[in-house]
């Protein structure tokens, strides 16, 4: 148990260290356009990353997870809340399953 | 996220100043509370096959727990325990659980950016905590700068989800029934979409952007060579790599300040 609890410190460790080390050390703004403009991006680029393709495979099979993502892409564009459209898409796929099994 | 903070406009005398810092900590700390609940709900299922896995692999329930409350991250310590299980060595689950978690460095920096300038080390270091995939992204999204409070506000549900979820999973042991746990899996990415379509219909530059990490990360994903690469280092790289067309093509983006 000792090994693993010294384990589960090590991760704690470097699940934190990436998280703080630019908070401490990077308290000025950063001044190159270029890389202020490529830090602005990052947000848009990780959502893109963890939703394409990964959403076709959150629900089991694919032609659910479609059904969900058209709904979550059509309450999106007319920019209903967040838990909104998060609920309406979980009910979309479990109606669909429900009725396509 | 259309809900503009009010505190924000308030021009109260100066005597007043005391109580009106109070009513703006107040009034931040649940708008990112009220923020991180789609998050939190969002957590709940992945924490519990987290919690689950993790106690059908040998762990005792608070060991699960314990591994979420204080690493507080999904793919890092899925990998990590997953060693930790395969009796890996020290130095094995500590890389490669560290490799998983660089594309918080990023984050991390992206997110430094837009901190209010009167945050202190102490609380930024408490912050840095508190950073996953998806608190930073609707952090960074905010319109305004970025207060103590509100970060805090937006980081306390999910931490409070991810462990509850893991015990819960870690106790009870038996599945959710499959129909609900599957429905149950959209919840984040229509959270993503919910929290990225808006914006792309305002900029054609973010737009590119998310198209091309989509495109880029679908080809990671697809083609069967790059197989190896694990999701943390995925979506680093599709970053970096979006980021760069990003500011190669338009440094000079509509949302940018």
């Amino acid at each position: 148990m000792g090994r693993i609890l010294l384990a589960v410190f090590l991760m704690a460790l470097v699940s934190y260290l990436p998280r703080v080390l630019p908070m401490i050390f990077l308290r000025k703004r950063i001044q190159s356009p270029f890389f202020q403009s490529f830090l602005s991006y990052v947000p848009y680029a990780v959502l893109g990353a963890m939703t394409f393709p990964a959403i076709l495979y959150a629900t089991g099979d694919t032609a659910s997870a479609l059904v969900g993502l058209s709904v979550a892409l059509l309450l999106a564009f007319y920019e209903k809340g967040l838990m909104t459209v998060a609920i309406c898409a979980v009910l979309a796929v479990y109606v669909f399953q429900f009725f396509a099994l | 996220m259309k809900i503009q903070r009010q505190g924000r406009n308030l021009q109260a005398p100066l005597f007043f100043s005391r109580t009106r810092t109070k009513i703006r900590f107040t009034e931040d700390f649940r708008l990112g509370f009220r923020h991180g609940l789609p998050i939190a709900l969002g957590y709940i299922p992945v924490s519990f096959a987290f919690g689950l896995l993790a106690v059908k692999g040998g762990l005792p329930a608070w060991v699960a727990t314990l591994i979420s409350l204080t690493n507080l991250t999904s793919a890092g310590q899925f990998a990590g325990t997953n060693l930790i299980l395969a009796g890996a060595s020290l130095l094995e689950i500590t890389f490669t659980t560290l490799i998983i978690n660089l594309r918080y460095l990023l984050m991390s920096l992206s997110l430094a950016q837009k901190l209010a300038p009167d945050l202190t080390l102490v609380q930024r270091t408490m912050l840095a905590f508190g950073i996953t995939d998806e608190t930073f992204t609707v952090a960074a999204l905010e319109k305004t700068e970025i207060t103590f409070s509100y970060m805090l506000g937006l980081i306390v549900g999910p931490y409070v989800g991810w462990g509850t979820g893991t015990l819960l999973g870690g106790i009870v042991c038996t599945l959710l029934p499959p129909t609900l746990q599957n429905a149950l899996g959209i919840t984040l990415y229509a959270m993503f979409i919910a929290l990225v379509l808006p914006p792309t219909k305002k900029s054609r530059s973010i737009l590119l952007v998310v198209a091309v990490a989509a495109l880029v990360s679908s080809i990671l994903t697809w083609l069967p060579v790059f197989r190896f690469l694990s999701a943390g280092w995925r979506i680093t790289i599709v970053t970096i790599i979006a980021c760069l067309f990003g500011a190669k093509f338009f440094p000079n983006g509509s949302h940018q300040q």
